[in-house]
């Protein structure tokens, strides 16, 4: 905190900046705060965009970027605060509104109609019509239009789902275009796109701004902003820390600014070899050699030693889970890797085989595929034990209940028996009975995709200081976390994934979350495809 | 997690009469509907309360009841079975047409038995094809199991060339007209049926697995849980016992037409499962099954 960023003159120097041609500006946000459930998530965020410019929004994780586009977009009602929009105060029930007034917001994950053709996506809701019928010559001609202003040459009678991911994006900024959008939002709009196709949404982005629209942008990729942006705003926890031009920065500016620390200091203490490991043995129990494919691996190796916790960083989109899920046997189309257990190539294709060799997986979305919501804690927790406790059939409920008692207590999971249905426990507890799920079959390697996500601090301490035990007790863990000082503090070593390649190992006097970050924010070393 | 912990924080109220017996018709609906027309029939019914109208009613009940029971696996299995009425046609066409065949009529008790197993058994392999598609190439329920709805029935028109099989074979008759102990024997078919299932759902992994997939398929794979075989096993199960009904409800008949056996019997049985307490989205027994 005692290098904020940038200083205070800075900060005046650059507000004063655009205060003098205020006239220009399609959106300013001001004092926004935002609280949720008590939290605040936003406070006192400032955002600032004219006509024409590609402006980029950065930050760690939970520094309130989402926030603050959920609040300019209507998926959020901001607290306090104004938003003006083309000189207007403005306020969106809903994202649709808003977008109909001319802030669209393309998405992640695409959210159009794939059944539907192209021309029907761009055109939903403002068919050309002709006596009554939606007149489809027209349609088709405008939506050929309008994706030719990006130099695109599309069959628009296809249905959407045929094309692939990058075209799907900008059939979906094409509909933003359609709309005579003024600002077009842009959440991490390259996480599934290849290079070539980068290209292409950066072409239309330049198109786009041509035309005097404005484009949010939000990345994690650093190299890509100063391939298309003009302004930066960095944010640190829900507050605007600064604005500047990207010709102004570069990427240790940014990391530093993003972190609130002091570029140099991040510069020295940055590392570069990463001879020495904290492993606590020399056996190495898992080896992933060169995984690639699972949708983001592109080359992904580390060596597992007995009984440490490896940590896996990245940002979004880099590969963390796919490296999971490939280990476990949960992602099929691997096109090029081997997985060595102590020597022997694995080749799992379903987690059962997994399981058989002593792998557990917990899971990063506990609701999505980890809980069975209307079963008990009981029956949660022996889930995989099963077949171990069952004979002809049948399950040894004695034995059964005796393990689970057993197990509530060794992990204080707080439930009022364990008859009590899983989905009325709370997410600690709930994620400690899904750890006891795995830790009760006596696993050799437990993979745990974001173990304290969404829990609250105490079951998280909890939950942390478990996992320490288990790791001491011989355990081997291999730990995926976004929050990067979880990994510092509880994994021995890390591995730092970027855009589905492992760069870097940390550990020791390296492993520092300013080394986590300044690894992910270094120049690609890898050659891109 | 707001759900749970918004559960979490009041205190349990202390319960009084009035919200005891409140909870005990909420959680018991359909016990409490059962004794409400119970009641009200043997007010206002002529002569309801004799031990003829619980037979009757036990013959006409059981069909429904045993092919519910599938129902009420494929249900709790995230899935739905449409050709149970066809599987019942399909298997009371095909047992007459051994038994009345020349091996049947040289051979009656041996005739009678694979006349039995045979056409159980095709109903169990239909009933495995349904789940074939359904876990293996991940068609939908509804939609994979229309085929055998639609078409099974018309196999079972095909065997008969469409045409009415009736027969005079009192021992195949005994399983829809006999009494064992004064009661008639397809209730006592219905009784071990439902008994012995209820015990393996209860003890066994399969009961355990059934309920994981149908509650988070996702989640049960994950955790190592064989989803594809469990769901086979389901749809077959759920054939074989259509089979089974189909036998009783030609044996009643004395007669088998592959056009009317198990007419709207998948309605019958998932209303049936429904009212029992089966959850329609999957991953829940009758309470009555669990404890």
């Amino acid at each position: 905190m005692n290098h904020s960023y940038p200083t205070e003159a800075q900060q005046g120097a650059s507000l004063s900046s655009t205060l003098s041609n205020d006239g220009d500006l399609v959106l300013h946000m001001k004092g926004i705060h935002k609280h949720f459930a008590g939290v605040p998530a936003l406070s006192d965020a400032e955002l600032k965009i004219k006509a024409g410019e590609v402006h980029a929004i950065i930050g760690q994780n939970g520094a309130g970027k989402s926030t603050l586009i959920k609040v300019l977009n209507g998926a959020h009602k901001h607290d306090e605060g104004d938003i003006y929009f083309m000189g207007e105060e403005v306020s969106y029930a809903s994202p649709h509104k808003a977008q109909m007034a001319g802030i669209s917001t393309i998405f992640q994950e695409v959210n159009l109609i794939g059944y539907r053709s192209i021309t029907e996506n761009i055109c939903l809701g403002h068919e050309p019509k002709r006596f009554g019928m939606v007149d489809w010559r027209k349609a088709h001609a405008h939506a050929r239009e309008t994706l030719a202003r990006f130099g695109l040459e599309l069959d628009v009678e296809q249905p959407l789902s045929t094309f692939n991911i990058a075209i799907q994006q900008l059939v979906a900024i094409a509909r933003a275009v359609a709309l005579d959008a003024r600002i077009v939002i842009m959440d991490e709009p390259t996480s599934s796109l290849d290079e070539r196709e980068k290209e292409v949404l950066f072409r239309v982005i330049k198109e786009l701004k041509a035309s005097g629209v404005a484009i949010l942008y939000v990345s994690h990729h650093l190299d890509e902003l100063f391939q298309i942006c003009d302004e930066i705003t960095v944010m640190r926890d829900g507050k605007t820390v600064g604005q500047r031009a990207i010709g102004d920065m570069t990427k240790l500016d940014m990391v530093a600014a993003m972190l609130g620390k002091d570029p140099e200091e991040i510069a020295r203490g940055g590392a570069t070899n990463f001879a020495s490991t904290g492993r606590a043995s020399d056996q190495v129990l898992l080896s992933v050699e060169n995984l690639e494919g699972a949708g983001a691996l592109k080359n992904v190796s580390f060596d597992l030693y007995k009984s440490e916790i490896l940590g896996l960083a990245g940002l979004l989109g880099s590969g963390r889970s796919e490296v999971a899920r490939a280990i476990f046997g949960l992602d099929s189309d691997l096109k090029k890797g081997e997985v060595f257990l102590e020597g022997e190539k694995m080749d799992f294709t379903d987690p059962m085989a997994a399981i058989e060799k002593g792998f557990g997986f917990c899971s990063e979305d506990r609701k999505e595929d980890g809980i069975i919501p209307q079963l008990s804690v009981r029956e949660n927790l022996t889930l995989v034990l099963l077949p171990k406790i069952s004979k002809y059939g049948l399950i040894d409920e004695s034995k059964e209940r005796q393990l689970v008692t057993d197990f509530i207590q060794r992990l204080g999971i707080k439930t009022a028996s364990m008859e009590q249905p899983i989905s009325q426990l709370s997410g600690g507890n709930q994620q400690k009975v899904l750890l006891a799920r795995w830790l009760v079959t006596n696993p050799n390697i437990l993979i745990l995709d974001e173990p304290t996500r969404g829990i609250d601090v105490g079951a998280k301490g909890e939950i942390q200081s478990l996992i320490r035990r288990l790791a001491d007790d011989g355990l081997t863990v291999l730990m995926i976390s976004s929050e990067f000082e979880e990994l510092v503090e509880g994994a021995d070593r890390v591995i730092v994934l970027q855009d589905g390649h492992s760069i870097q190992a940390l550990a020791n006097d390296q492993l520092t979350e300013n080394a986590i970050m300044k690894a992910i924010a270094q120049e690609t070393r890898h050659p891109v495809a | 997690m707001n759900s749970s912990t918004l559960a979490e924080s009041p205190k349990p109220k202390v319960p009084t009469v009035g919200t005891k017996i409140a909870s005990q018709i909420k959680n018991n609906g359909a016990l409490w509907a059962f004794f409400l027309l119970l009641v009200i029939n043997i007010l206002i019914t002529p002569n309801f309360l004799q031990i003829q109208t619980l037979y009757v009613n036990l013959t006409q009940v059981a069909t429904v009841a045993i092919v519910a029971i599938g129902m009420t696996l494929v249900i709790a299995s995230g899935g739905i079975d449409l050709s149970v009425g066809a599987l019942m046609a399909l298997a009371g066409t095909v047992a007459p047409m051994i038994f009345l065949s020349d091996f049947g009529v040289a051979n009656p008790e041996l005739g009678l038995f694979v006349a039995i197993v045979v056409a159980i058994s095709a109903a169990g392999i239909a009933g495995l094809f349904n789940g074939f598609l359904i876990s293996k190439y991940k068609i939908q329920p509804i939609i994979a199991t229309l085929i055998l709805f639609i078409s099974g029935r018309g196999i079972a028109q095909v065997l008969t060339n469409g045409e009415l099989q009736t027969f005079d074979n009192p021992s195949f008759e005994f399983i829809g007209t006999g009494r064992v102990f004064g009661v008639p024997v397809q209730a006592w078919i219905t009784l071990v049926l439902a008994l012995s299932i209820a015990w393996v759902l209860k003890r066994s992994i399969y009961g355990r697995f059934l309920l994981a997939v149908g509650g988070n398929e996702k989640a049960a794979e994950l955790a190592g849980v064989p989803a594809t075989k469990v769901k086979l096993m389901t749809y077959m199960v759920c054939g074989l016992l259509a089979g089974i009904a189909g036998i009783i409800t030609t044996a009643i008949n004395s007669a088998s037409d592959a056009n009317q056996t198990g007419q709207l019997m998948e309605l019958d049985a998932i209303s049936a499962a429904i009212v029992g307490g089966v959850l329609l989205t999957g991953g829940r027994l009758p309470s009555l099954v669990r404890f």
